[in-house]
């Protein structure tokens, strides 16, 4: 049974006023235990409204999230309960620090969980470990850190409640390469470590090309397309429409196949790409 | 949700009175609050009464965007109109029961008192409904043009108050933002008694201050990287000017403050 569930989820911002929005429309979304999830979509898509709706924190103005089974806004206790199970990290989350020390804002969600003191010691160790910020990081305050380890520092926020689903919404934007790579391997290291299902909003397409098993993809506030990275990728030019792009490796196996070279589908990472580029050379031949 | 909140929320329009120039209708929303004070006796505010319903209904301001506006300020007509009423002791008495007394006076006072502060709040309503922030300032700087003269930062308070209007959606939508985000991390503003809540807020307060001054301080550096160096020299794209309209718009004001102070005089 999937893990976390939207059964017709929609959502209307500022009903009866001029303002009147329909950020997303009948949105239904799987996601079982362990799962690495992409949801891809132009900006203004609903992406983020989406995301709002998995931990309680936007309620739908027309159908169900399930966690485990349970719709999540069946009482107050049990959105609360929600909350703590399914993690969220939102845009830009080093916006949010707060606290005098980084141990202390690490600290901030398992306290409000009700963790006792000789607990939380441990959930902030493991999880700064997560996000590789070591002991010296612990009593600086989060405002002394850089960019990239601010961000590490409130992404570990949300890891150390001990999410089963964490959510993240665009990690890696305004991040160096460096920072964005790392950033990623945290995310793999937490998901691996806790069999936690992983659900990563983004328009960066090299980002989830590597790592996911499912990718979701959303238009205008509808869920347009659905499965594996290899049937989301092979239509390039559908991606483009939509106003994404697809993976480097994906546009350069569509353009090769165009010139009449036998690529095979399904190709979206460089390293797919390599293989089959090496294989196509050891043909010999008009290929070499 | 934060977001929904009216304050003094601009609808871009192209009726009359949003062509009219900012400064004619600052000057007659002032003449207006002003006759609303001087207005004595049931016909001065039935009259007053029509002449907004006038100005709505020339302006296209959807009655539901006003009554939204209100309600806020709901709270401090019930309290004006409960004081009117239990405390003004006149001679009829209506109702009495115990040390509670309530007389015609109180009511009447109360009546006049509650439609005073309405019109007075809806008259503000249309400058902000029809006119843009940015015009706003514009207007109200020009008007105080001649207060340069005695040494008063004219020009630097009307740019801060146009960049404080332009913030209040920003800083809104940010609160919002970091609600969301600490609710996410377990936070809980609802429950609790007055210190716990106090200390609640902390984590809202906080994030919020940092921004804030973050964008005071990219605002600055954009605006010096422009040039900009106070008001001295500059000139402004949109050069206001009096129209037709707004000759006939004061001449008309005018009329209604005298038709009042008369209307108190002979009726």
């Amino acid at each position: 049974m999937a893990l976390i569930r939207t059964e017709k989820l929609s959502h209307t911002y500022s009903t009866g006023t001029p303002f009147e929005h329909v950020a997303i429309r009948d949105i239904c979304f799987e996601a079982e235990r362990g799962e690495y999830i992409g949801v891809i979509g132009a900006t203004g898509s609903g992406k983020s409204t989406f995301i709002q709706h998995l931990n309680g924190l936007l309620k739908p103005t027309a159908g169900f999230v399930y966690y485990d089974g349970v719709d999540i806004h069946e009482s107050k206790h049990r959105t609360k309960e929600v909350r703590s199970k399914v993690g969220l990290v939102f845009q830009y989350p080093e916006y949010q620090l707060f606290e005098a020390t980084v141990f202390d804002d690490i600290a901030f969600g398992p306290k409000n969980m009700g963790l006792p003191d000789s607990e939380l010691k441990d959930r902030v160790y493991e999880a700064a470990g997560f996000v590789g910020l070591n002991e010296s990081f612990m009593q600086k305050s989060p405002f002394e850190l850089s960019g990239g380890e601010k961000r590490r520092a409130a992404i570990a926020g949300v890891i150390a409640m001990h999410p089963e689903v964490l959510i993240l919404d665009e990690p890696t934007a305004g991040l160096d390469p460096g920072g964005q790579a790392e950033i990623i391997r945290n995310i793999m290291n937490y998901k691996n470590s806790r069999d936690a299902t992983i659900i990563l909003v983004t328009h960066n397409m090299e980002e989830i090309a590597r790592n996911v098993d499912k990718i979701f993809l959303l238009r205008n506030g509808y869920l347009v397309s659905n499965g594996t990275p290899a049937e989301m990728f092979c239509d390039t030019e559908k991606l483009a429409k939509m106003g994404l792009k697809a993976p480097v490796a994906a546009i350069i196996a569509a353009r090769l196949r165009a010139l009449g070279l036998p690529v095979k589908d399904g190709i979206y990472t460089i390293k797919q790409l390599q293989a089959e580029l090496n294989k196509l050379k050891s043909k010999g031949g008009v290929y070499a | 949700m934060l977001k929904d909140i009216t304050l003094g929320q601009f609808f871009p329009g192209n009726t009359i009175v949003n062509k009219l120039d900012p400064r004619t209708k600052l000057v007659l929303m002032i003449a207006y609050i002003a006759s609303l004070f001087i207005a004595r006796g049931l016909f001065a505010y039935l009259f007053m009464f029509v002449i907004l319903l006038t100005c709505i209904t020339i302006s296209k301001i959807k009655p539901k965007a006003i009554l939204r506006g209100l309600r806020p300020v709901f709270i401090i007509i019930l309290v004006t109109v409960f004081l009117n009423i239990f405390f003004i002791r006149g001679e009829t008495i209506l109702f009495q029961f115990g040390f509670i007394v309530i007389t015609t006076e109180g009511v009447v006072t109360a009546a006049f008192m509650a439609s005073r502060l309405m019109m007075l709040i809806v008259s503000t309503f249309l400058l902000t409904y029809t006119t843009s922030p940015i015009s706003l300032t514009n207007g109200l700087e020009k008007m105080l043009n001649p207060l340069k003269k005695i040494k008063l930062p004219v020009h630097e308070f009307a740019m801060m108050m146009s960049i404080a209007l332009r913030f209040i959606p920003t800083l809104i939508e940010e609160t919002d933002k970091i609600i969301s985000a600490q609710k996410s991390r377990g936070a809980d503003f609802e429950t609790g008694g007055l210190i716990k809540r106090a200390k609640s807020v902390l984590p809202i307060i906080v994030p919020l201050f940092i921004s804030a001054f973050r964008r005071a301080d990219e605002l600055a550096t954009a605006m010096e990287s422009r040039c900009y160096h106070g008001g001295e020299g500059r000139t402004s794209m949109k050069i206001l000017r009096f129209s037709a309209a707004d000759y006939i718009a004061l001449l008309f004001g005018a009329i209604v403050v005298t038709i009042v102070v008369l209307l108190g005089i002979y009726f």
